[in-house]
């Protein structure tokens, strides 16, 4: 366990630093923010007075250092727009992103587990062909497209439910439902892959002959058996939730980390960027490690 | 080779040509077969429909603004409908098709080179040589790729070009994995010795030994990759930072479409259908591959479909 965390968090802090130095020359590659944040005819005096304020009128490679030595630190700066400090504005958002996300995987999981181990129990039956074509369609579907289309039906035509926003139960139903179509159209495949080949192994067939029951014979015996890889995909899928599903967030006005990070591009607000990027690294590292111990406890054979 | 049973197959079977096997094992499997007609069709669209259609599907026609679908009083391009500038929507979408899939396409060549030759690079040379590359590629794994695309394309104009080169860039860790892992396993096989006993050179035993080996698996998630790109191409230019007008795509008429949701829905149906239909047609095609070129599996799409029928259902 202790050798798992160790190798696992020099793995990240590599990427995490390779991480650091891209998003940092990429963000302040990307034009003069004195022009953004200051009105068009600020006198020089002015920009340089904002750019000595926010450090920018040092070289580049020292404004790197002093950013990598704040963020060691765990300060990410302030939020140039927001005034406050960076960690302040992405901490709030990624809540209600990892709120979306843990409630949608929930969601998937149970749903793709069940439609998938019950496909798989009848290969070629009527469940399964309709199983496949469905999840084939959801995994197939660009997540915009839906979202503007149940926006259309759900929204625009019937009234039921809200276009955008947070607040009551109501505001949650949409996202919710767009961001699950697509991890359940993936999932229910690879647990109907998963599930064939643990069927027809010989456990199986001896658990049979002992005359357990189907149910049981699915969900206990070879449900358990079958998850690792499904796990595997489910953490791939988590991590792009936990990203912040972009689109689906700026479609309905979701106040989350992913909107976030596009909003303060779009603003060259670097520090919420860099902010919001190491939050989700970090969360999504928490995440994988915790895949790992499930791998454990799912399949007692492999230990750390 | 392949080994046919002469009593069964006839001399015409057994001199079939490579084409035309695969096209009875692609018959075999129907929706696969559907899937890649209409992949066909797209591509012709692409190719040949810009040169009939490109003045059509720019011409602004203000009286038809927001046209419904499916009257044909208008002529056939105006099927299923218009834009809010009159523009006929299927003359749009024919055209959308060339960028669509030309940009896909070239981001999942050139991923598929790069990352194909790193990860031959990675699983078949030193250990120091293996552990830069996949430090690397976990770098571009642990980023959010749609974000990175939108970073860099905020910097960089979002020419055709340049989309193609940062959705590339997020793509080439899928093949540099998958590459690597059968380049581990592969090189420890008996016919690499024999090959290396032999005094075959390592570039000899890469292309010659290694690469056919790793070739069909490749393909196969290049085909699943080409749908992703797609999608991921379409969100960036639904969010404005993709193609730009007036060159269009799908993703694009989407976004173009939204504002007039509540008015006309086809202005966004129709396009994202497009994209539907297309990456359903490359998952599809995908299955069959991983089927198609698994000589293992091979079998349950080649001749006597009966019995393979009945296998398939036990």
């Amino acid at each position: 366990m202790y050798r798992l965390l160790k190798d696992r968090t020099i793995a990240s802090f590599v990427s995490l630093v390779g991480l650091i130095v891209m998003v940092f020359f990429l963000s302040r590659l990307t034009g003069d923010p004195t022009n953004l944040f200051l009105p068009i005819d600020a006198s020089q005096e002015m920009r340089d007075q904002f750019r000595r304020l926010h450090g920018l009128d040092q070289p580049l490679f020292n404004q790197f250092l002093n950013y990598v030595g704040d963020v060691l630190r765990l300060d990410f700066g302030d939020s140039v727009r927001r005034a406050q400090p960076a960690l302040d504005v992405v901490l709030p958002a990624f809540l209600w992103t990892l709120q979306l996300a843990v409630i949608t995987m929930v969601l998937v999981m149970g749903c793709a587990v069940l439609v998938g181990s019950l496909a798989a129990f009848r290969v070629g039956g009527f469940f399964d062909r309709l199983a496949s074509f469905v999840s084939l369609i959801g995994a197939s579907a660009p997540d915009f497209w839906i979202a503007i289309v149940v926006i259309v039906i759900f929204s625009v035509n019937l009234g039921w439910l809200p276009t955008s926003g947070t607040g009551s139960v109501a505001h949650w139903l949409l996202p919710i439902a767009v961001l699950f179509v697509r991890p359940f159209g993936l999932l229910v495949q690879v647990v109907r892959g998963s599930m064939i080949t643990a069927l027809s192994s010989a456990y199986v067939k001896t658990a049979r002959a002992k005359g357990v029951k189907n149910l049981p014979l699915i969900f206990v015996h070879t449900l358990r058996n079958a998850m690792l890889p499904v796990i595997t995909v489910m953490g791939d899928q988590a991590a792009a939730l936990l990203n912040g599903a972009v689109v689906v967030e700026s479609i309905f006005g979701f106040p989350g980390v992913g909107k976030l990070m596009i909003d303060s591009i779009l603003q060259r607000d670097f520090n919420v960027v860099l902010a919001a990027i190491m939050v989700t690294a970090i969360a999504i590292f928490v995440m994988n490690l915790l895949i790992d111990i499930a791998y454990s406890l799912l399949d007692p054979r492999i230990r750390y | 080779m392949t080994q046919t049973d002469p009593s069964q197959t006839g001399t015409a079977a057994r001199q079939a040509s490579p084409v035309r096997r695969v096209c009875g094992m692609l018959w075999r499997d129907k929706p696969a077969f559907l899937a890649v007609v209409f992949l066909l069709i797209m591509v012709v669209c692409a190719v040949a429909g810009p040169h009939f259609l490109s003045d059509v599907a720019g011409s602004q026609n203000l009286r038809g603004r927001n046209a419904p679908p499916f009257s044909m009083e208008k002529g056939w391009l105006y099927l299923l409908g218009a834009d809010s500038l009159g523009r006929p929507l299927l003359a749009r979408i024919v055209v959308a098709a060339r960028n669509t899939l030309m940009i896909a396409s070239g981001a999942v060549i050139l991923s598929m080179l790069i990352g194909t030759t790193l990860g031959l690079i990675a699983g078949y040379s030193s250990r120091r040589v293996s552990q830069v590359i996949m430090r690397l590629a976990d770098v571009i794994m642990s980023f959010p790729s749609l974000l990175l695309a939108v970073i860099v394309l905020y910097m960089l104009p979002p020419s055709v070009f340049n989309l193609v080169i940062v959705l590339s860039i997020t793509r080439i860790p899928v093949y540099l994995r998958t590459t690597r892992a059968e380049v581990l396993e592969i090189r420890e096989r008996m016919f690499i010795q024999a090959a290396k006993v032999m005094g075959a050179s390592n570039l000899r035993i890469i292309f010659r030994h290694i690469l056919p080996v790793v070739a069909p698996t490749i393909l196969t998630i290049a085909t699943l990759d080409f749908a992703f790109v797609m999608l991921a191409e379409s969100s960036l230019s639904f969010l404005g930072i993709g193609i730009q007008p007036p060159e269009i795509t799908w993703g694009l008429m989407v976004s173009q479409g939204r504002p007039y949701l509540t008015t006309a829905w086809w202005l966004a149906f129709w396009p994202g259908l497009a994209i539907i239909l297309t990456t359903l047609s490359l998952n599809l095609l995908s299955n069959w591959m991983r089927i198609a070129l698994d000589p293992v599996q091979r079998w349950r799409l080649e001749k006597r479909a009966k019995t393979a029928k009945e296998a398939r259902v036990v």
